[in-house]
């Protein structure tokens, strides 16, 4: 059943070709690839944070990366999007491509909007309303007609499922949100300039268990039109809503398979101890 | 039986009371004391000052010596251009080197600019005066308001450059890091998002830099140097407040310090009626302005 529901959610997807590189394993030949690191390595201060991630991140997929504190997940997930840019004492090895294109050669700009991010924290800007938040993106490259932003916003702010709640108060300070009202209002904002892959740091560790369930049930619907590398230190959580899961430990890459692969028979010693909680 | 050990013997109860009031005595009794001085001015600067507040004061030009009455509408006029034309230079520049210093300079670079900020904050004003005096005055041959412009531009520069660029430091760097994310260009997301976020700070350390302005009287005797009449241009010599209350207040004659208190008084409502509307005009501006 996979591949032909695979087939129906990557109509709108055009830019995705055979060219794209294929993964090492016949099983998921038919399977396309949004994102595929080859040797990522991060160094800061010199000192190496990751060391040669590879990894093949499946489009309209959740790929859930896992590992203890200081494993390198939020370093991996922060060079997808070039964040390492701003930090001078950051330098990126290795290839990331983006649709087969290395990402790592584009201007990191353009990079982002093609790749969102939703962070640890909720960030919404502050003074500013809840509109202004949810168009940032939009108006500060230069699109300015009203009509346009107001159809945006709402449709980014529908498939965030925080319309209904904010519909009646758009002028509202975004501040004046709940700290769940706040994380989907990041997560409409990153979905108004339209990326095709989403990348969430950590997204629900702030928030209280209602507002978790409800990232989650929606990080299910988004799969359906985005690509989405979450990153997370809740293991029940990795299994809830990926598909694929990485472990992570020290830097590297141990293990990269099913979640549910990962989560019942994983084949590396490492990741059992941890998923079992022996360590991390 | 260790519960009864661990209770403090009254005589340790009792004397912690004690210092615990002497303490808190003398924290209460320090914050008067701060209080004093402040209150004291305002309230003499109110008593001395209100009687010379007549509609001549606000209209009139200065009397010759001798004779009674006149006004200081030329110096209120006066301080308002040159702290103006002042604020128009330091202001923008200011911000601007603030967000440098903040966003963009390496950290030695910033902490070598943040050093030459601070020393420049505690020269004597009188200095900048002397050193408007070498760089405009000499060459133009003759006191301006230009010359006065330039040398309270001088004093606003540092209070504006520092509280600019402590308060940018402010806007934690995940609200950076959101706006990069969203593929917006770094200089917008410093412009439009940052800026922003700090702008309340901003406007406070803009209104301390022009009231620290509006008040120098020593740079201003040197280069706008003082006008009995109405300015013409502004590279001749013009009336300003602070110049005007000081040589009304060190003259003999009991109108002139009447008048000097006035000017004063004027000098401070000029500060609070700015601030007021500034402040105003940004929590207005802060959430509507794409109405």
């Amino acid at each position: 059943m996979e591949p032909s529901q695979q087939q129906e959610k990557q109509t709108h997807t055009m830019r995705e070709d055979s060219s794209a590189p294929m993964p090492q394993s016949d099983d998921h030949i038919k399977e396309r690839f949004r994102i595929v690191t080859e040797s990522l390595t991060v160094f800061f201060d010199g000192k190496a944070a990751i060391r040669n991630v590879s990894m093949a991140i499946r489009t309209n997929r959740v790929t859930a990366i896992i590992g203890p504190s200081g494993c390198g997940k939020s370093t991996f997930l922060r060079a997808l999007n070039r964040l390492h840019d701003i930090q001078p004492n950051a330098r990126v090895e290795g290839r990331i491509l983006l649709d087969g294109e290395d990402i790592t050669q584009l201007d990191a700009t353009l990079v982002r909007r093609r790749i969102g991010m939703v962070f640890q924290k909720p960030n919404p800007f502050p003074a500013m309303s809840i509109f202004d938040n949810v168009v940032a993106g939009l108006r500060f490259n230069g699109i300015r007609k009203r009509s346009l932003l107001e159809e945006i916003a709402e449709e980014a702010l529908r498939r965030a499922a925080l319309w209904d709640e904010v519909k009646d108060r758009l002028r509202a300070p975004a501040t004046s949100l709940s700290g769940g009202q706040q994380q989907r209002l990041c997560i409409a904002r990153a979905l108004a300039i339209e990326p095709e892959v989403l990348l969430m740091d950590e997204p629900t560790s702030a928030l209280d268990p209602i507002a978790t369930a409800k990232i989650e049930e929606l990080i299910y619907e988004l799969k359906r039109t985005y690509t989405i590398v979450i990153v997370t230190h809740n293991m029940q959580q990795a299994a809830r809503v990926s598909d694929w899961t990485a472990f992570m430990y020290l830097g590297e890459l141990i293990e990269f398979d099913k979640t549910r692969k990962i989560f019942t028979n994983p084949s590396k010693r490492q990741t059992e101890e941890y998923i079992t909680g022996r360590f991390g | 039986m260790n519960e009864r050990r661990l209770q403090p013997s009254p005589w340790v109860e009792r004397r912690r009371r004690i210092v615990n009031a002497l303490g808190h005595g003398a924290v209460a009794l320090a914050t008067a004391m701060v209080l004093v001085p402040l209150v004291a001015v305002i309230w003499y600067t109110l008593r001395e000052g209100i009687p010379g507040l007549t509609w001549d004061f606000f209209t009139q030009l200065p009397k010759p010596v001798g004779e009674p009455g006149g006004g200081m509408a030329n110096a209120i006029v006066g301080s308002g251009i040159v702290v103006g034309l002042a604020s128009i230079v330091a202001i923008p520049l200011g911000i601007l080197a603030g967000i440098f210093i903040s966003e963009y300079a390496s950290a030695r670079l910033a902490a070598a600019i943040r050093f030459v900020t601070e020393v420049m904050l505690g020269l004597p004003s009188i200095l900048l005066g002397i050193f408007a005096y070498a760089v405009v005055v000499k060459p133009m041959g003759h006191f301006s308001a230009y010359a006065g412009a330039v040398s309270l531009a001088i004093v606003m520069l540092p209070i504006v450059i520092k509280t600019t660029e402590e308060i940018l430091r402010l806007v934690p760097r995940h609200i950076r890091e959101a706006g990069l994310a969203l593929g917006i260009p770094q200089w917008v997301v410093v412009l439009r998002i940052v800026l922003r976020a700090a702008s309340r700070g901003i406007v406070t350390g803009i209104l301390l830099a022009v009231a620290r302005a509006a008040g120098e009287t020593a740079p201003l005797l040197f280069t706008a140097l003082n006008n009995r009449f109405w300015h013409t241009t502004l590279d001749q010599p013009i009336a300003t407040l602070p110049v005007q209350i000081f040589t009304y207040a060190v003259a003999p004659y009991e109108d002139w310090h009447r008048q000097a208190w006035a000017g004063a008084l004027v000098l401070i409502g000029l500060v609070l009626v700015l601030s007021i509307i500034l402040r105003l005009v940004v929590s207005r501006t802060h959430l509507e302005h794409e109405q």
